[in-house]
């Protein structure tokens, strides 16, 4: 079994129940019209979000760049609750000042995340860069990347990924094969059986693992992100999981068959590795039921918080389009 | 003192910078070990070593999109396109990326793509673009066009130390045709600054790159019936110089914005109506446009000629001004 401490463990446990409930919380909000445009669920994905992003060492630097679905990771590289739910309220005091939306913030050298932006696989180039920056300034840091079955058939994955190995750029590639970009099912992105193949394109490691067991999900992700550090080059890993909910919530998502959406929810990862530690006797249903309760109370807290922020004075909307403006330093 | 060439006054910028601040590097196809594929930067290889001087695969996204990343973490890189033209191919992650750091994000992406540009060199559709119209409607970057050895190396330096990223467009037709006696020491040209080429009293020409010499083949040829032409060279494209537009044409009272990208939703379209909403009361006669035809820049000698501006549409646009 994974090299995880009891306490590491309780934590990702931790991780995973805040990220399902501070996303339940978003409906919500989303339900009273509080949140101002789309939400985007990360239901069935929360523990390959959040086992990948807690295999990095955010104090050596290590940058993880999440996509839409991945709260969970940017809230193990430290995002505050409140500032996701301000996001979604577009705030005057969110960490984008009400300039963008929901998970798209995050500084990779002063918060250890970046957000991705909508056009999917530049992201791909631009954390190879931010790799390429670290190894310049002979720090040891990794980035990690998230991209989706629909994302990786974008040129930008193709060229960043080729960019990134023929670097050797210390990267890991998370390939989230959720089953459906959008309303289009993997089978129509590529006839690939395995995403994870597309390594052999760039010629740097590609594996596929099951995404909804978080244990295999961690011990691979850090295993890969190790190797990077040391100068092993670039990794894909197609984490194989279930997209639980429509694209959006405006989405009901009727294209998807029941049966499978039944089959997957049999594979709950945050049930399953919650039962898990309490078969290995690393925490009891009642600790469980203690953490559950510290995120309800955290939640709420972020709730409050995020509510009482007020919205952006629509006299800044000219301001900041140029740093030395000094719009972000006030 | 030598004589620095339009091309030599951008190697010896990007050289400088890069021996003055570790965190300067270039990044593009071929500008390794082969000095680029007009020579630009040759010799950088040698001095700074392949860590600093990055031969890519052939992918303007990932040029560009590795350039930004490694900005927002404090590095100042240069990406090359070898080519103008193939900054298409990286223009979402330039307008969509890069460009949106501040306004967004609050983030320093201090990035130049630069890259040779333009026409009248007989580089055929794919070779002779003039992209600054493409990218002024999209804020966040900024665009300067230098015309002189003097301002090849000063802009770019302005470029390389911006904390925001910055469109170099470089003009390959004045790469070794022109050259002047450059300053020893340190020196910059502030972006966003245009500069009173010549000046004058009768017309203004607005314009920029290589269209400021077929400006002043005008303007001479004009002088010699008495008529005094004030050339503006902006330099800076985005944010340009409305002052010393409007205080120029507040003193001809007529003006031909000249260059060298076709006409219709062409940059000149921009500080026409500009001129036309804040110095309507002092023209004498309507504002002239001149641009190469609404076509792509065509291959072959006689149509390319044809279709890019030339001196003879200078001086029979300032003669209708003037007969206005």
């Amino acid at each position: 079994m994974s090299q995880l401490t009891n306490e590491q463990l309780l934590e990702i446990a931790y991780y995973l129940r805040l990220t399902r409930t501070l996303e339940e919380r978003l409906v919500a909000l989303f339900r009273q019209a509080k949140v101002i445009g789309g939400l985007y669920r990360s239901l069935g994905q929360e523990g390959e979000s959040v086992a990948a992003a807690y295999a990095l060492d955010y104090k050596q630097g290590d940058v993880v760049q999440p996509l839409i679905r991945n709260l969970g990771a940017i809230l193990v590289a430290g995002a505050k609750p409140a500032d996701v739910i301000r996001q979604y309220m577009a705030k005057g005091d969110s960490p984008t000042r009400g300039r963008e939306l929901n998970i798209h913030f995050g500084h990779p050298a002063k918060d250890g995340f970046i957000g991705q932006i909508s056009m999917l696989g530049d992201m791909i180039p631009v954390m190879a860069g931010i790799a390429l920056a670290g190894r310049m300034q002979k720090r040891k840091l990794v980035t990690l990347a998230f991209i989706g079955d629909g994302g990786s058939s974008t040129g930008a994955f193709w060229e960043g990924m080729n960019f990134a190995a023929v670097q050797k750029l210390p990267m890991v590639v998370i390939v989230e094969n959720n089953g459906y970009a959008y309303s289009t099912p993997t089978v129509k992105q590529t006839l690939l059986t395995k995403l994870s193949d597309k390594a052999l394109a760039f010629g740097c490691n590609g594996i596929t693992i099951d995404g909804n067991d978080v244990l295999a999900v961690h011990d691979t992700t850090k295993q890969a992100v190790e190797n990077a550090r040391n100068g092993g080059g670039v990794t894909l890993i197609e984490v194989i999981t279930f997209r639980m909910k429509g694209h959006a919530e405006h989405d009901n998502a009727a294209y998807v068959p029941k049966e499978l959406i039944a089959e997957w929810a049999e594979k709950d990862a945050v049930v399953r590795f919650e039962k898990l530690l309490v078969e290995r006797g690393v925490a009891s249903r009642d600790e469980l039921d203690a953490i559950q309760k510290r995120v309800r109370e955290e939640v709420d807290q972020a709730t409050d918080e995020a509510e009482r922020s007020p919205m952006p004075d629509p006299s800044h909307a000219s301001r900041g389009l140029y740093i030395e403006d000094g719009y972000w330093n006030g | 003192m030598a004589e620095t060439t339009y091309i030599e006054a951008i190697t010896q910028a990007m050289q400088e910078e890069m021996a003055r601040d570790e965190r300067v590097f270039l990044i593009g196809e071929d500008v390794g070990g082969y000095g680029g594929a007009f020579k630009t930067s040759y010799g950088l290889i040698d001095r700074f070593g392949p860590e600093r001087v990055i031969d890519t695969p052939i992918s303007e996204i990932a040029i560009i999109g590795a350039a930004s990343g490694a900005a927002l973490m404090g590095m100042r890189p240069i990406a090359e396109m070898q080519f103008i033209d193939f900054i298409t191919c990286g223009y979402d992650i330039l307008v969509n990326f890069a460009a949106m750091n501040s306004y967004l994000f609050g983030r320093a992406c201090p990035l130049v793509v630069r890259g040779p540009a333009g026409g009248g060199t007989h580089g055929g559709p794919y070779h002779s673009l003039n992209p600054e119209a493409m990218f002024m409607n999209r804020p966040g970057l900024k665009i300067v066009a230098p015309g002189t050895a003097y301002d090849a190396k000063g802009l770019l330096k302005a470029a390389i130390r911006d904390d925001n990223p910055v469109l170099y467009i470089e003009h390959k037709y004045l790469y070794r045709r022109i050259k002047e006696n450059l300053p020893e020491e340190d020196y910059i040209v502030p972006i966003g600054k245009a500069n009173v080429r010549r000046k004058g009293k009768d017309i203004t020409i607005i314009t920029w790159g290589a269209m400021i010499y077929v400006a002043a083949d005008a303007a001479d040829e004009l002088a010699k019936d008495g008529v005094s032409v004030e050339i503006i060279d902006l330099r800076s494209i985005l944010p340009f110089d409305e002052e010393a537009i409007l205080e120029s044409v507040a003193k001809t009272n007529r003006v031909i914005v000249l260059h060298e990208a076709p006409l219709t939703g062409g940059a000149g379209a921009e500080f026409a109506a500009r001129i036309a909403e804040k110095a309507f009361d002092y023209l004498d006669a309507p504002i002239k446009r001149i641009a190469a035809m609404d076509v792509p820049t065509p291959y072959s000698p006689p149509l390319e000629a044809a279709a890019l501006p030339d001196k003879a549409r200078v001086l029979s646009a300032a003669r209708e001004l003037l007969d206005y």
